[in-house]
Order: structure tokens, then C-alpha cells, then sequence
């Protein structure tokens, strides 16, 4: 770690990312104590900021950052303050992950578990392949949303845009404004007093104050998880 | 009326387009709706190594001493960025192939195998499992676009990553398992309900295009502190254009794969009709890699149709740095062994003919999940009949190398090696033998 890590212990470490590289930055956090704060300046967009953290640390980004922001993570809280590249969090197993802003395609790809929350809008593919992650976007999602999202829960709390859950298999959807059109084999669902429990509690840990009620639910029709000739004009 | 059983005889003559193979896919596709899915790689007969020959040493030439002089077969992939790089015995390694396709046994026994001599082998869709990085000295981590049982512990536990883009079997398509295979185990790790017929994306969800991929590799690093070799894996389809990009996107090492390579599970249609064949790939990714500079920084590991000692010594000559196996470690696991006939023939199949590995009915306990068909194999002795045939490649290319005077095999150059038909001078860039003629030379 270079001399350019500032390291106050009541504040935290404050890096500045215009003096310090990324690399120095994610080999120190890779290399932090549970509990440890972290402050990071002056991101400019940089890509892999945060990316592959295992511990449980928190790590607040003052700016914009660039692709895969907090990819991978596990047990870490990491915010943004500001907008995020492609990718956020993607693949992320555990912790929890905030931005102030909007993000870019692809936010929570993959991801296993923890909480994703975008404050503001999220672009296409929000949820891509969602393998059980929660995500809380208070704005809009993009097109393709939840494409083959396997597992986890997806709340959507102003419009969705095309093809929302496309292909999708266990995952969750709930939308609380517009769905632009549902893709291949997502349908909606009736809103059970579960469904309101589980919402209200995606909500609450987002921060956010939006009606269970009024949401709508989404999922999978089940109609495509075995190959049936019949269904070829659906593929 | 004659009765004899060979139509020949009695003055029939078959279509040459319209052949019994063709007349039985089409009296299938009519009666069931389906097309015909299948493992292995494409069974037309393409181009391939049998078509070059070596020209041996001569009055020019200098050979080796066989068994006394050194022919050296060590290999290290991944310098270029990697601070951890791979260090192999023989440059004849085990192509990915994943568990839920394989059972954990057959898996196991790649690994003992190719520990034993000192190779690596390689996961597949779906994520590591403890049989395989138990036995594995050398493991190599897919990462593949539908990410299933992606972990970044795995990925910290690997010793090298392998980005894939595509297969040579199936350029341009992603993969999947039917609902056969997909056990409880094979779903847990997959997040997927027991039984569904599980596909894979064909393309990454979180990255478009070369400049992304460059990204990516990046952030691959990041999280494994730059100490792990990444590679790039491409079916062959445009593998100059693709090889120029993956070395522009940061690539350690270049996995190509030709058309002849093996799938678990793909369609017919696919696999016969899309890439091209593993021989007329390798040149055009050595021009690649030669005009960017990076030849032999960048490894490029080919497969595709490798089966002997004699392929791995032309793929070698041709520029490449390594070779990986797939099939032909499936059949020395013991696919298609012909003291299973009478199973094969159950199932309506035969030894030599055997591709149903998407179906999971296996008799030889590789390509199947089932319990029962699974605990036929012992990975012990799997492990240690792909020892033998990995040693056997090897001893096999050393003995080509020394006879054209080369001590290491990487030493073996496209001089070494001439055409035996036109097709193949043409692919290989090599002059017809006999002749100074290589067609479309300027």
C-alpha cells in the first residue's frame, strides 16, 4: 500500500483515486479488516473499483464510477455516490450494494445474493440471469430485465421497458409502474399477502417508502422449461 | 428374385445426396417434430492433420538421437500478464468440460489423469466441483456467459481462468443440458429446478464486444490480484479477427477450437454446418498472432480433433503452444469401449457410433448423472488409462520432433511439414508434397 492511502483511524482510509491506482486500492481492500471504513475520492469512472471484495467492510465512492463497480462482491457494503457503469455488482454473492445515482446495462447480473439498490434508474438487462440476488431500483429498468433471471427478487418501482423477464425461470418480479411488454413465458401473478410481506421488507431495506400494494407481480409461466415442438413459435 | 443382403448386388445404386443417413434424418424430423441432438463433434470428413505429413530429417537436416538425445515437452502459458503463471509438463492438456455433462467420477479421473503426467485440465458450465479441484494439480476455471455456479471463491482457487466465447462445435451458440441430467446436485449448483431442460446464454450477460471484453479481463484481474493467467477461448470461425482482438483484449493465452471439437449437447445441424475445421483455423490465427507480435507470448492452445501424438507435433509445427483433448480423453475414460456393445445396443447405438451424450444413459458411466451408470466408472483406473494415453502423445511427438532435429517440440516449424492434398496445402499454407506449390501463395 503506497503512502498516498491516507489512513485516518476515525474517519477510515480515504483513497484518492487521482493519486492512487485501482489495482493499489482493490489490493488493499482485498487485504481489510472486517469493520474497516473506507472512503474512495476522486473515482473519475474508473472500471473495477471495489471489484472481488470478501470482507465485511464498507466502502463509500464519492463520484462516478466505471464498469463492474463492486463486481463479485461478498459481505461488503459498498456506495456510490453517483452514477455506475455496466455491470454493477454483477455476480455478487453477499452484501450489499447502494448507488445514489443511475446505473448502467447489466446491473446485478449473475448475482447470488445480497441487495442491489439503484436510487434512480437502472438500463437494459437489469437482473440478467439474477441467480438469487435482491435488487430495489427506484426508477426505471431497461429492456430485457431479468432475461432468464433463475432466482432472487427484482423490484421495479417505476416503469420496466421491453421484454421484461424473458426466458425467466424462479425469479420475482415486481413492478410498480409500466411494463412495456413481458417476454418469452413471463406472465403476471396475483399479489398474495406473502408477496406484500416480502415487498415490504425489499422496501424498508432499500430505504424507500413505496405502497406494497401498488405493485404488480410477475414470473414464469413454466411453459418452456421442457422443449415441446409445440411451443417452437415461443423460442 | 434374387435375395442377396447387398442392394449393390442386385443393380440398386444409393444417392449420393439423398444417402440412408440423409433418408433417416428426414423420416425422423417428419415423424417426431425434432432435430437431432447429440454429442461428439462434426463427423464429416473435413481437412485435417492426416493431410500434412513431416518431411523428416535429411542431408540439410540434422535429427536427434531417439531415447538418448533430449527432446524437451515443458510449457509455460500465461507469462504475459499473469504473475502466477502455468508451468506444464507436456503441452498436451484436458479441454473444459463440466461437471453435469461428465459425471463426478469422470471428472475425478481427468483429473488424476492429467495430474499424473503433469497437465492441466479444465471445468465447464456449471462451476468447480471438489472432485475435480481435489484431483486437480493444474485447474483451469471456465467462465462462461451464463455464469452457472459462478463463484469467485472458485475463481480465486483456480489457477488459471478461461474467458469462452465460444466452442468449436457451436460457434455462435450456447449450450445446454436436458432435463435428464439435471439431478439435484447438478441443479442446486446451477440454481435451476430439478428436471427442466437447461439452456446456457451464447452470450456473456455484462460485456458486449472486444473493447468490453478488455474491461472485463481487467476486472478479472483485479479480483485475483493480477496473479492468474487468463485466456481467451474461441470456436473457430474468424479466428484471424478474433485473435487479434483477444490479444488487444489483454488475453494471456488464446483457446481455439475447431469444428471437429466435442459437445455434450448440441444440434446435428449445427455442429456439421457452422466453424471451420481445426486445420484451416491455425494458420490464420499464427498470421494473427506473428503481425501483432505476440506469437509465443501470447500461447495459443488449439483443439479440435486432436487424437495422437502425431496431431499434437503438427498443431505444434503449425504455431501453436499447447493442445487440448477432449474427446479422445472421453474415450480413454472408456466412451465407447466395445465390450459395452450389447448396451450400446440397447439404446440403439453401437461401440464407435455411441453420441447420445446429451441423454444421460451412459453405460460407461462418463457422460450420464445416473448413480448407477455412474459408479461403473473408477476413476482410479480411468485416471491412469488417460495417463497412458497422455504419455503416449507425448512420447509420440518427441519422436516426430527428434526426427526432424528439433529439441523441444515448441522448435517444430511449419518447414517441418508438407501437403497430401490440395485442400490442405491450401488451409495449412504448406506446398503440395513433392512440389514447391502451396495454392493461393502470391
Amino acid at each position: 500500500m503506497g503512502t498516498l492511502i491516507d489512513q485516518n483511524p476515525a474517519a477510515g482510509v480515504t483513497v484518492d483515486l487521482a493519486e492512487v491506482s485501482v489495482t493499489e486500492l482493490n489490493r488493499a481492500l482485498h487485504r481489510a479488516a472486517d469493520g474497516s471504513n473506507w472512503v474512495v475520492t476522486r473515482p473519475q469512472g474508473a472500471h473495477a473499483i471495489a471489484a472481488g471484495l470478501d470482507a465485511a467492510v464498507t466502502v463509500t465512492v464519492e463520484g462516478h464510477v466505471g464498469y463492474y463497480c463492486a463486481g463479485m462482491n461478498q459481505l461488503a457494503t459498498v456506495v456510490v455516490h453517483g452514477n455506475a457503469g455496466v455491470g454493477l455488482a454483477e455476480n455478487m454473492m453477499s452484501g450489499r450494494v447502494h448507488v445514489k445515482g443511475s446505473a448502467s446495462q447489466s446491473a446485478g447480473a449473475t448475482a447470488h445474493g445480497g441487495i442491489l439498490v439503484v436510487d434512480a434508474d437502472a438500463a437494459a438487462r437489469c437482473g440478467i440471469s439474477m441467480k438469487g440476488v435482491d435488487i430495489v431500483v427506484g426508477g426505471n429498468v431497461g429492456h430485457m430485465s431479468a432475461f432468464m433471471a433463475q432466482a432472487g427478487r427484482l423490484v421495479v418501482c417505476g416503469d420496466a421497458g421491453d421484454a421484461l423477464g424473458d426466458s425467466i425461470y424462479e425469479a420475482r418480479l415486481y413492478v410498480k409502474g409500466r411494463v412495456a411488454s413481458l417476454g418469452a413465458d413471463c406472465v403476471e401473478k396475483p399479489v398474495r399477502e406473502e408477496h406484500l410481506l416480502e415487498l415490504a421488507e425489499l422496501l424498508a431495506a432499500a430505504g424507500r417508502a413505496d405502497n406494497p400494494a401498488d405493485f404488480r407481480r410477475y414470473g414464469s409461466a413454466r411453459q418452456l422449461y421442457n422443449f415441446h415442438v409445440d411451443n417452437a413459435d415461443a423460442y | 428374385m434374387p435375395t442377396s443382403a447387398d442392394p449393390a448386388q442386385l443393380g440398386l445404386r444409393e444417392s449420393a445426396t439423398f444417402d440412408r443417413t440423409t433418408i433417416a434424418a428426414i423420416r425422423n424430423a417428419a415423424a417426431t417434430g425434432l432435430y437431432d441432438i447429440r454429442g461428439g463433434g462434426a463427423k464429416r470428413k473435413v481437412p485435417h492433420f492426416d493431410d500434412l505429413l513431416f518431411l523428416g530429417a535429411s542431408m540439410s537436416r540434422y535429427p536427434l538421437e531417439g531415447y538418448r538425445e533430449r527432446c524437451d515437452t515443458d510449457v509455460v502459458i500465461g507469462a504475459r500478464h499473469a504473475a502466477k503463471p502455468i508451468h506444464l509438463k507436456t503441452p498436451v492438456t484436458i479441454a473444459g468440460m463440466s461437471f453435469g455433462s461428465l459425471s463426478a467420477q469422470a471428472k475425478e479421473a481427468l483429473g488424476r489423469g492429467a495430474s499424473e503426467v503433469g497437465t492441466s485440465t479444465t471445468t465447464g458450465d456449471g462451476g468447480m466441483t471438489e472432485e475435480e479441484r481435489g484431483h486437480s494439480k493444474t485447474l483451469v476455471y471456465q467462465y462462461l456467459p451464463s455464469r452457472y455456479g459462478m463463484n469467485p471463491n472458485h475463481l480465486r482457487m483456480a489457477d488459471a481462468i478461461e474467458v469462452v466465447l465460444g466452442q468449436g462445435a457451436k460457434p455462435g451458440g450456447g449450450g445446454m443440458l436436458l432435463g435428464q441430467k439435471i439431478t439435484e446436485r447438478v441443479a442446486e449448483m446451477r440454481t435451476l429446478p430439478v428436471g427442466i431442460d437447461q439452456r446456457s446464454a451464447c452470450r456473456h450477460p455484462d460485456w458486449t464486444g472486444p473493447d468490453d471484453l478488455r474491461i472485463k479481463i481487467t476486472e478479472l484481474r483485479e479480483i485475483t490480484d493480477w496473479e492468474k493467467p487468463i485466456y481467451i477461448k474461441i470456436g473457430a470461425s474468424r479466428p484471424y479477427y478474433d485473435v487479434m482482438l483477444a490479444i488487444k483484449a489483454g488475453a494471456d493465452a488464446i483457446v481455439l477450437d475447431g469444428m471437429q471439437g466435442g459437445t455434450a449437447a448440441t444440434q446435428d445441424v449445427f455442429i456439421e454446418h457452422v466453424g471451420i475445421p481445426t486445420l484451416a483455423a491455425i494458420p490464420q490465427a499464427v498470421d494473427a498472432l506473428q503481425e501483432s507480435g505476440a506469437h509465443r507470448e501470447v500461447q495459443l492452445i488449439v483443439s479440435g480433433g486432436i487424437r495422437s501424438g502425431a496431431d499434437v507435433a503438427k498443431a505444434l509445427a503449425l504455431g501453436a503452444d499447447a493442445v487440448s483433448i477432449g474427446t479422445a480423453a472421453l474415450i480413454a475414460l472408456g466412451d465407447n469401449d466395445p465390450a459395452l456393445e450389447d448396451e450400446y445396443r440397447k439404446l440403439g447405438s453401437s461401440a464407435g457410433y455411441y453420441d447420445d451424450w446429451q441423454a444421460g444413459r451412459d453405460p460407461a458411466g462418463i457422460t450420464t448423472q445416473d448413480p448407477q451408470l455412474s459408479r461403473r466408472l473408477d476413476p482410479i483406473a480411468a485416471g491412469r488409462r488417460l495417463a497412458n494415453l497422455l504419455r503416449v502423445m507425448t512420447m509420440e511427438a518427441q519422436i516426430i520432433a527428434r526426427a526432424c532435429g528439433k529439441a523441444h517440440l515448441l522448435n517444430l516449424e511449419p518447414e517441418d511439414l508438407v501437403a497430401l492434398t490440395v485442400e490442405a496445402a491450401a488451409m495449412a499454407r504448406r506446398p503440395l508434397a513433392g512440389t514447391t506449390w502451396i495454392p493461393g501463395a502470391v
